[in-house]
């Protein structure tokens, strides 16, 4: 498992990440476009809203935001900076 | 750990009773991220508790659900004249007039451009998507040439709609705005620009400098008909080009200020009376029983002066009141009426819709007001005025020839003048004679000759009233 996936997976390191409340997305895709590092990608799974909500992929984030100031909604997308 | 989060807005929202956390916005709308900048704005500038937020018609009309602020609804299109009224009442607040354009530049545009040239300190944060959103795509005047919209299905043609409104460079030709700036929130760094010029319109009215105005080309992925990307792209290379973006004007720098406000008129200044009478603030009395009034007839018979006079009375007694006027078509001839208050404690509204008491000059004021009155009021009417309607049950009706009464003595237009008597002598003011007689002396503050006429004829009125008992006089 690489750091990174350490990380998602919420084990000691630390690294930068977007955390992401998958059920009130909407899936608008703006986030995936503005991701400088492409890093962010639409799940293959429903969420409760019945559209495909952002995830991150694991690795490559480095906590610009990019992503939580293109998501028009206010609580989707919280950017974690160590 | 740091992150980055919203913040400026309520944890959560509840709307219909229902609590979420997501907004009512569509997937992909420019509103959400604009709501963002501005809530992390006021509340990394620390403006929260200062700020009030009008919210007018538009898709951002649920703007009070998301803001942690003050917010106030406004009429369609009238943000910016209900933003005036309370930046010249709450001085310290940081007043914000949100708006799509649909409500700043079609149905507001004559506010917006009046407000902007008046200079009235507000921020003005317009929405504009080149297309009306909430009502389901129609053309805006802000759509763009060929652009194809539900009422426009075969594209804008210039020839017959017009050409797409550029706002801020309408704006631009007047003199009072202190800073005018077109951004966008199609892409991150636009976002960023966007980030600056919503504190720097903020700043503005933090120093009290006057009307900041900033534009966003924001994207409509619904009512365009295109998925979210897409609707941002199209505000990139087609709405931009129309819509250039970048400042269009900062007096910031140069711009003073404000002036603290001159202190507002006393009744007796705005009436052109001395201020020599005691201006002593109403002294609460939660005990007094709250009189409403009404005074009608036609412009010329003096209602609106009586009810001035029954509202000075009140004033000089320290009670709280209030005078509202109401005038027909025309001020003289036409209908006319005023309502006051006189109350123990601070009076909620001016208008008064059910009286205690109603002072009617006039058969059309009679017919119009008599059926309102409150059970266990009054109506004095003047005597020339045939009641053929039936006052509501328990409503005492006297009549009183106070346009006879006035003409026999020789002062015609004095009849307002027994109808003050026969309130006094009927006490349904709750005011004392004294304080009525000198509130009639103070109306004739610069005519003194008068004063002592209109003293005569109260004191005349008073002895026909003696001599005629109201028992007889009723229903």
């Amino acid at each position: 498992m690489s750091e990174e996936e350490s990380a998602a997976e919420g084990g000691e390191v630390r690294l930068p990440r977007p955390l992401i409340d998958a059920d009130e997305c909407k899936s608008c895709g703006r986030c995936v476009a503005a991701c400088p590092k492409a890093c962010l990608r639409l799940s293959d799974r429903l969420n409760l809203r019945g559209v495909r909500p952002v995830e991150y992929t694991g690795r490559g984030c480095t906590g610009c935001a990019a992503c939580y100031y293109n998501c028009p909604e206010p609580y989707v997308i919280t950017v974690q900076k160590p | 750990m740091l992150q980055k989060r919203t913040s400026g807005m309520y944890e959560s929202f509840v709307r219909s009773g229902r609590e979420t956390h997501a907004t009512h916005y569509c997937a992909g709308c420019g509103h959400g991220i604009i709501h963002k900048i501005v809530a992390e704005a006021l509340a990394e500038m620390g403006l929260q508790d200062r700020t009030i937020m009008v919210n007018p018609i538009g898709c951002s009309v649920f703007g009070y659900y998301y803001w942690d602020c003050g917010n106030i609804g406004a009429a369609h299109g009238r943000a910016q004249a209900v933003a005036t009224a309370i930046n010249r009442t709450l001085r310290d607040a940081i007043v914000i007039a949100y708006q799509g354009d649909g409500d700043l530049a079609a149905i507001g545009f004559n506010n917006t451009f009046q407000a902007a040239s008046r200079g009235e300190h507000m921020a003005v944060f317009f929405a504009n998507n080149a297309i009306y959103g909430m009502t389901g795509g129609q053309m805006a005047p802000t759509s763009l040439a060929g652009m194809r919209t539900m009422t426009s299905p075969a594209g804008r043609d210039p020839g017959h709609e017009g050409y797409p409104m550029r706002v801020c460079e309408v704006l631009n030709q007047l003199k009072a705005p202190v800073y005018i700036e077109r951004v966008s929130v199609a892409d991150t760094p636009r976002i960023m620009r966007a980030r600056r010029a919503v504190r720097k319109a903020l700043e503005i009215q933090r120093e009290g400098k006057g009307y900041a105005f900033v534009e966003f080309i924001s994207p409509c992925p619904t009512s365009v008909g295109m998925d979210p990307v897409r609707a941002s792209r199209f505000c990139m290379e087609e709405m931009e080009r129309e819509f250039p973006l970048g400042c269009l004007r900062d007096h910031s720098e140069e711009a003073l200020p404000r002036a603290p406000r001159a202190s507002a008129p006393t009744v007796p200044q705005f009436f052109g009376q001395e201020a020599d009478i005691e201006t002593a603030a109403p002294a609460p009395d939660p005990a007094f029983r709250e009189r409403r009034l009404k005074f009608a007839g036609f412009g010329g018979q003096g209602v609106m002066s009586l009810g001035v006079c029954v509202a000075e009375a009140a004033r000089m007694e320290r009670r709280f009141t209030t005078w509202f006027p109401s005038y027909g078509p025309e001020q003289r001839g036409g209908a006319a009426a005023c309502s006051v208050v006189v109350a123990g404690q601070a009076i909620g509204s001016p208008a008064v819709d059910r009286p205690d008491v109603l002072v009617c000059m006039s058969l059309p004021a009679y017919e119009r007001f008599v059926g309102l009155v409150a059970p266990g009021g009054t109506v004095v009417v003047d005597d020339s005025v045939p009641c053929r309607v039936a006052a509501p049950a328990g409503v005492r009706v006297v009549a009183l020839p106070a346009t006879r009464l006035a003409t026999s003595l020789g002062a015609p237009k004095a009849a307002n003048t027994l109808m003050l008597a026969a309130l006094g002598r009927l006490e349904v003011t709750g005011l004392s004679r004294g304080s009525l007689l000198r509130a009639l002396d103070a109306s004739f503050r610069n005519k003194p000759a008068l004063a002592e006429k209109n003293r005569a004829l109260f004191a005349e009125a008073e002895a026909w009233i003696d001599a005629h008992p109201w028992g007889a006089q009723s229903e």
